[in-house]
């Protein structure tokens, strides 16, 4: 490109007319993961930016064509790897509609745990990343030191931090003990003055209201002409959310409220997440005062694998477990099924067709990801470049998921 | 016999080359550990801990860091244009080292005591953005055109600034020669140029803070918008030589704010070595460098832009202009 100026001198053209064109990424310290954007710039100026995505792209959708039910779910966790909670119980959730099963009240407790921490893990990884592409350093360590207890809660529970695979079609891998709800109790006692910490970093700064107020304006119009969903939509002022409109697990049976801002630029979008990590700590803290004893895992053993000592005890059980193992559920009812559920970034569907095989024929998941993406053109159009990282940022997108 | 009569039978060559062995010296043992000083400083405001590998507390750190950046590959972009590319890194390192000429380390000690050494420090750190602006068109990258771009635009709003609010100390001390300057202040903490020139002190360190291209005003090297601006292509020693200018300029401009504001090396108890003031106030200044990184986002560069022009030049205009008035009057 600067030869190419060279070139315009020695021929007389005006050497200020030119655009530049700048390639962004795949690897890039501010795309989070390997997004590819050109960038057409006059001067600081973007004229036009056009995304580039599929560099992280694994065919998780004709994988799953492949695999058996139970198969499908370690896949899920690399969707969004950052909050993979949210993924397995979105993955389950549309696989047990599917099938029609009945979960256990304390599943469905301890699955609104995991998705809710799930969710303030990912926030906490957005704000550190987002407040980094900004400049300030030191929220991002804060921000790890967090996300870090509730990785080793996870750890704690199931025994991985990041892929976790820790629900399964009809319930969970296993039981949470009290002592581990009694240690996240704890966290959450703690994360309301940690949230404090930040804010008061960044939440009042001069120089962090110029960098994001009146920046990235989407209207509420355009972000639900585009499909936004999750935060970004809530931003622009529209009042939606999955777990609201078509509650699953109990959020119908705890008190909390879906956050709104108004004005739709990035410090709107930076203040719903904000106040949607106070929001999912007192779901938490609700949920484990209200949880009760019970099973983990449902009876439905045609779609469910009964417990390990029924199986190696009784033959029945033992048959159950072959057959899903080998084939997956064989008596699975033909259809088709859009079920969403609300992970940290916005509404995660899965839209399975199914033809009663043991796999599903097809699936197919709606990421926010990749929806937020294909909206970055407008929003930065005639914007800076580095409002484009900022834009970036309070999109909140995962490439994994993003490309699938 | 007294060091300073020892000093004066020697002859005079040899008394500035071993002045500028020391001066070098300092600065250059100041480059290593300041960075160790700026990972531990950064490292505990950030809860962790820093460097704590290399030798006890991570102290042999800085020595390990130079001894790789030494035997590093040395990679040159092959459509980069080679003579400049070789020679940006050169000349930032000696426009910095050079500037320490002029400095006045402790009463009577500055290896030339010029009667413009302020001018002397502004035109020098110019050239050292010239390093900057060469580096970023040799290495015929966009990431680095365009860091160099910005850092052009930036150096010369915030130099304007830089110079005009020095005007009004030079005005006060009625000299330019940077031992004069410190010599008016004697005389009690209250003398010190930062209680007559409060609003100069402000904008200094502001420009000092661009000028040196550090957080809050760090856009040519923004790491998560254009990589690292002008010295993305470097690397091996010849990235370490811009480390180097980039440390070395800290430490110029926290001289600078000593000997202009806060009384170079007087100090408050007598009986302290004049040596000791004048560091404790560098590195009070230094540490401060390092407490705003911790904790500011970084300006957009238009703002960056607007702040200098619209903000700091007026500033720096009206305490020239009231800095005249009380003089006159």
């Amino acid at each position: 490109m600067i030869d190419d100026n060279m070139n315009d001198r020695s021929e007389g053209v005006d050497l200020l007319s030119k655009e530049l064109t700048l390639n962004m990424g795949p690897q890039h310290p501010a795309t989070h993961g390997v997004l590819r954007l050109v960038l057409d710039l006059d001067g600081e100026t973007v004229k036009k930016i056009t995304p580039y995505v599929g560099y992280l792209h694994r065919g998780v959708e004709k994988l799953a064509e492949n695999r058996n039910y139970m198969q499908i779910l370690p896949l899920t966790d690399r969707l969004d790897y950052i909050s993979a909670m949210s993924n397995n119980i979105g993955y389950c959730t549309a696989v047990e509609k599917t099938f029609g099963i009945e979960l256990t009240e304390r599943t469905e407790y301890i699955r609104t745990i995991v998705g809710e921490m799930s969710r303030i893990a990912n926030h906490l990884l957005w704000l550190a990343t987002h407040a980094l592409d900004i400049g300030a350093m030191t929220v991002f360590l804060y921000c790890f030191r967090e996300r870090e207890s509730i990785l080793d809660l996870f750890e704690k529970l199931c025994g991985a931090r990041l892929t976790t695979t820790y629900t399964r079609i009809g319930g969970l891998k296993n039981d949470a003990s009290p002592e581990w709800l009694e240690q996240v109790y704890k966290f959450t006692d703690d994360f309301p003055s940690r949230v404090e910490q930040y804010e008061t970093l960044i939440d009042q700064n001069r120089i962090w209201l110029r960098r994001t107020k009146g920046i990235g304006y989407i209207s509420p119009e355009d972000a639900i002409n585009w499909g936004l969903t999750g935060p970004v939509l809530r931003g622009s002022g529209v009042n939606y959310d999955v777990r609201k409109t078509q509650p699953y697990g109990v959020y119908d049976k705890v008190k909390w409220e879906v956050q709104t801002a108004q004005n739709g630029d990035i410090y709107d979008r930076y203040r719903v997440r904000m106040e949607e990590f106070r929001q999912s700590n007192s779901i938490i803290r609700q949920c484990i005062e209200q949880i009760p004893e019970g099973p983990i895992i449902s009876d439905a053993h045609k779609y469910v694998l009964p417990p390990k000592d029924r199986v190696l005890n009784d033959m029945e059980s033992l048959i159950h477990h072959f057959v899903l193992i080998t084939k997956g559920p064989l008596t699975a009812p033909k259809g088709e099924i859009y079920v969403a559920t609300e992970v940290p970034k916005g509404e995660l569907g899965f839209h399975i067709v199914s033809d009663g095989e043991g796999r599903p024929y097809r699936m197919r998941v709606r990421s926010p990801s990749f929806v937020h993406v294909s909206a970055l053109p407008k929003i930065c159009q005639g914007e800076l470049v580095a409002d484009v990282i900022a834009n970036i940022g309070s999109i909140d997108i995962v490439l994994g998921e993003c490309d699938r | 016999m007294s060091l300073t009569g020892i000093i004066a039978t020697l002859p005079e060559t040899l008394v500035i080359f071993l002045k500028t062995f020391i001066a070098v010296n300092i600065l250059m043992l100041h480059i290593a550990y300041v960075v160790y000083f700026e990972r531990k400083v950064i490292g505990h405001m950030q809860a962790r801990l820093g460097p704590m590998r290399v030798g006890w507390h991570g102290l042999l750190q800085p020595i390990a860091d130079g001894v790789k950046l030494f035997f590093k590959e040395d990679i040159i972009p092959s459509s980069a244009d080679k003579p400049i590319f070789y020679i940006a890194p050169v000349i930032g390192v000696v426009a910095a080292i050079s500037s320490l000429a002029v400095i006045p380390m402790w009463d009577g000690f500055s290896i030339a005591d010029l009667n413009i050494g302020l001018l002397y420090i502004l035109a020098l750190s110019s050239i050292g953005s010239y390093a900057i602006i060469l580096s970023g068109w040799a290495s015929t990258s966009k990431y680095a055109f365009i860091g160099s771009l910005r850092s052009a635009a930036q150096v010369i709003s915030y130099e304007i600034a830089m110079g005009m609010s020095l005007v009004g100390i030079m005005l006060l001390a009625g000299s330019a020669s940077l031992s004069d300057i410190v010599t008016a202040q004697q005389g009690g903490v209250f003398n010190w140029f930062i209680f007559k020139q409060p609003l100069a002190f402000f904008v200094f360190v502001m420009a000092a803070i661009a000028e040196t291209n550090r957080a809050p005003f760090d856009l040519p090297e923004a790491e998560t918008e254009i990589v690292a601006g002008y010295f993305t292509e470097y690397s091996g020693i010849r990235f370490g030589l811009f480390f180097m200018a980039e440390y070395a300029g800290m430490f110029i401009m926290s001289a600078m704010a000593a000997v202009c504001f806060l009384g170079g090396w007087s100090g408050p108890i007598p009986g302290v070595p004049g040596i000791v003031w004048f560091l404790f106030k560098v590195y009070g200044f230094i540490f401060f460098y390092f407490w705003i990184r911790a904790t500011l986002p970084r300006y957009r560069y238009d703002q960056l832009m607007s702040l200098g022009w619209k903000l700091f030049i007026p500033l720096a205009l009206a305490n020239i202009v009231i800095t005249g008035l009380v003089k006159i009057l």
